[in-house]
């Protein structure tokens, strides 16, 4: 077979007087389409149904970076940690059965954090559909309620335009995984096929409205005349590239402003109006004051149920004005008195137009109050410990030191995932990579691998508990074999933290199954070629982290902290914001 | 008489908030479109009462209508759901007095039976049913109409024998729709019009067409 490069050159001398045609396989064509997409890093796993993908592939290796991960779940979560560090679209390549499977949860994960990505998988020839044929699955149907569009592809002709809708779909309105299942003769069939075109339009899919500016004025009137207004905001500010016009919005209008774990780092940690997190083991003030403030303004966030406890106690005081680019987050589960449909990278500009300059100083001295409330009760003794135990917030604490909130930080999820959002100091967007709606554990590893494709000037730092990271261990193979420079750090507390936690105060201590056991993680990294160290004291912490991060290559550090610490403040389920406990 | 019965229903207070809605779904027509949809109300667990796909007054858009028996609520976030979906132009959902609908219902009975113990005049007149086949062995009957109507049919017909019946989904025409076809060009265009972002918030639409 000639190579795509071959054909590009015998055909290329011909086609710059007409139209470009480029002959070739449905493989090469997708290949090319995905390079006008800008896409230089994959990540994948060949199979039986993908081999005509991968056989074009081989003749790509200058133009497309394929990193070959460990599982397709690795590879899924490696780019939504790619998407998210660099706000490009993640793409993957599975192959049927077995392979696209794999990539459910991570296709769930992207869907409900809004996460951009364009999965490739094949399929069995198309005269094999529905025969139960060798890795045959129904990937289209299994994806459907995971996927913000999916399309089953039998003939190369079609691959171009469902290619360009695909990257259009997942990146524009409220972005999304797009999944295209491509049956392994579309990948063979050999075609003439027209210059690629990238798509703007799909008559049925409007991925933002043109704004209206009577909503624009009806919020400025409530934020004008509001005493006590409340920011709540979330990824859609990220997601809307909207970061700057957000900081102009509240410097003007001096509104305290909290995060949801998607939003965290949107604005520095440091910024004055920065009032801290939301919801369950968000912040004292801005969870109390929540059920204060006469005018909460919502921007880009979902009043997921993390972030809201008990709806029907959940902020009835006050007007909401709900800016959101997803007609069907409005009124869905908290009711808007303004609902402003639109992108924030365009009505935040017109808002700031209409609000008021103003400095709400006695209302931000509550915030102050409450804060150092927690302070005092939870976060000194979370962050300087005065036991012979280590505790999560200490190892972060000396992150920011070492760090100065210039890493990306990964989480996993539980425990350690709660204490990283809550004490990590960030001086830049897109530094925060978690998985928030999902809660997937072993998430923490790969995404961590992508963010390093994503951003790899940043320092990228993944943090992981011991139970998260026996999820998704396999993927310490990537590392060694792609030299992805991932800080791993293992905060053991030889528990499953977050279950062992509510057990402990909601089922009577009855600690059920989450008392887990650990290898030897650092003769596993070791295993890997990978360097790896273990403190067990504090006298030894400090200097680990540094030699960590001050490594050049991929480093993991375990470090053993308290068995029985909990996460506080803690909104108890079915408990109203303002019934947060600090222990 | 039972459909009168239901207008009526429509102003006493309803029993869990709850009432017949119809939702009419303009869409591309793609395979797999029929799946996403109805996963939307799976999720919640939701019963599909009515379950109709056709195509509309335009050459490659389709029309679902759909029947389900819920809270306006939980209507109006579905319908928001389902013109999420990529290939969906537009949704709307109204209530029974908003729309004009009828199902078709089919009735098979033994000729002797309906011969001898019935007058055929009468049925059909009755019912306004009109016989579709007459057999030795079967008669068909058809009705155009509401459950209740071509309910009733069954009840009368049961002492002689029914052998079979079937109704189909729900139709439903809007009222206050003025068709599509000025709307789709408003879909079609890249930058359409502020018209076609309907005004979803404010409820100042008294339309169900407010471009």
């Amino acid at each position: 077979m000639e190579t795509a490069q071959e054909t590009l050159q015998t055909i290329g001398a011909k086609a710059e007087t007409s139209t470009k045609i480029f002959k070739g396989t449905g493989s090469q064509v997708l290949l090319n389409g995905l390079i006008e997409e800008g896409v230089h890093t994959v990540f994948g796993y060949p199979g039986g149904a993908i081999m005509p993908i991968y056989d074009a592939l081989y003749d790509y290796a200058d133009k497309l970076k394929h990193i070959l991960v460990r599982h397709e779940q690795g590879g899924i979560h490696a780019a939504q940690g790619f998407a998210r560090a660099s706000g490009e679209v993640g793409v993957v390549f599975a192959t049927s059965g077995p392979g696209a499977t794999n990539l459910v949860t991570g296709l769930a994960d992207a869907q409900i954090d809004s996460t951009p990505l364009v999965c490739i998988t094949g399929q069995v020839f198309a005269h094999l559909l529905g025969t139960d044929a060798f890795q045959e699955t129904d990937v289209i149907n299994i994806t459907t309620p995971v996927t913000k569009w999916n399309y089953q592809v039998t003939d190369a002709n079609e691959i171009q335009e469902v290619l360009a809708k695909a990257f259009h779909i997942a990146k524009s309105g409220r972005p999304g995984p797009v999944l295209i299942d491509i049956t392994k003769n579309a990948q063979l069939q050999i075609e003439e096929f027209p210059a690629y075109v990238k798509c703007n339009h799909i008559r049925s899919y409007r991925p933002k409205p043109k704004v209206r500016i009577e909503y624009i004025e009806e919020a400025a009137a409530l934020i004008n005349s509001a005493k006590k207004p409340f920011i709540l905001f979330g990824q859609g500010v990220v997601l809307g590239k909207a970061e700057e016009e957000f900081k102009a919005f509240i410097n003007k209008t001096g509104i305290p402003a909290a995060w949801t774990i998607m939003g965290e780092g949107a604005i520095p940690t440091a910024h004055p109006l920065n009032v801290g997190m939301l919801g369950m083991h968000g912040n004292y003030g801005p969870n109390v004051l929540t059920n204060e403030a006469d005018v909460i303004i919502a921007i880009g966030m979902r009043f997921d149920d993390r972030v809201t406890g008990r709806l029907d106690k959940y902020a009835k005081q006050a007007k909401i004005i709900h800016l959101d680019i997803d007609p069907a987050e409005i009124d869905k589960n908290v009711k808007a008195d303004v609902g402003v449909w639109g992108d924030c990278k365009e009505t935040l500009p017109l808002l700031t137009n209409l609000a008021n300059e103003n400095k709400h100083e006695d209302w931000l001295a509550k915030f102050r109050d409450y804060n150092q409330q927690e302070i005092d009760q939870v976060i000194t003794p979370e962050l300087y410990p005065t036991g012979d135990e280590m505790t999560m917030g200490e190892v972060l604490r000396n992150i920011n030191e070492i760090c100065g909130g210039d890493a990306v930080i990964v989480t996993d999820v539980g425990q350690h995932q709660m204490v990283a959002c809550r004490y990590a100091k960030f001086n830049n967007t897109r530094s925060n990579i978690t998985s928030g709606g999902l809660g997937t554990m072993g998430f923490g590893l790969p995404a961590a691998i992508g963010a390093k494709y994503g951003a790899p000037d940043k320092t990228v730092i993944a943090i992981i508990g011991d139970g998260g990271f026996q999820m998704t261990p396999q993927e310490l193979g990537t590392i060694m074999q792609f030299g992805a420079a991932v800080k791993i750090l293992i905060l053991n507390n030889r528990f499953l933290g977050m279950v062992r936690q509510w057990q402990q105060l909601f089922h009577d201590k009855r600690y059920s199954f989450v008392n887990i056991t650990s290898p030897d993680f650092v003769a596993l990294a070791k295993a890997y070629y990978i360097e790896a160290d273990k403190v067990d004291e504090r006298a030894n912490l400090r200097k680990a982290l540094e030699t960590m991060i001050n490594h050049e290559g991929s480093y993991l550090l375990e470090i053993m902290v308290g068995r029985e610490n909990n996460v506080f403040p803690m909104v108890p389920q079915g408990c109203s914001v303002s019934e947060i406990r600090l222990k | 008489m039972s459909t009168i019965d239901h207008f009526e229903n429509k102003n006493t207070p309803l029993i869990d908030g709850k009432e017949e809605y119809t939702i009419t779904v303009y869409a591309e027509n793609r395979i797999g479109l029929l799946n996403r949809i109805a996963i939307i109300f799976s999720k919640r667990k939701i019963n599909i009462e009515s379950l109709n796909t056709s195509p509309s007054e335009i050459e490659g858009i389709h029309r679902f209508n759909i029947v389900i028996h819920e809270g306006y609520e939980v209507v109006r976030k579905l319908a928001r759901q389902i013109e999420k979906q990529i290939e969906v132009l537009k949704v709307y959902f109204n209530t029974n007095d908003e729309i004009i609908w009828q199902e078709l219902a089919l009735y098979k009975v033994s000729t002797d039976e309906i011969a001898e113990k019935v007058t055929v005049e009468r049925l059909l007149r009755q019912y306004g049913a009109s016989a579709v086949v007459i057999r030795k062995d079967y008669t068909v009957f058809a009705v155009t109409g509401h459950k209740e109507e071509t309910d009733a049919l069954i009840t009368a017909l049961e002492p002689y024998e029914l052998i079979e019946f079937v109704r189909s989904a729900r139709v439903a025409i809007i009222k206050d729709s003025a068709g599509f076809h000025e709307k789709l060009k408003e879909f079609e265009a890249i930058e359409p019009g502020e018209e076609l972002v309907e005004n979803e918030f404010l409820e100042k639409g008294e339309k169900i067409f407010t471009m």
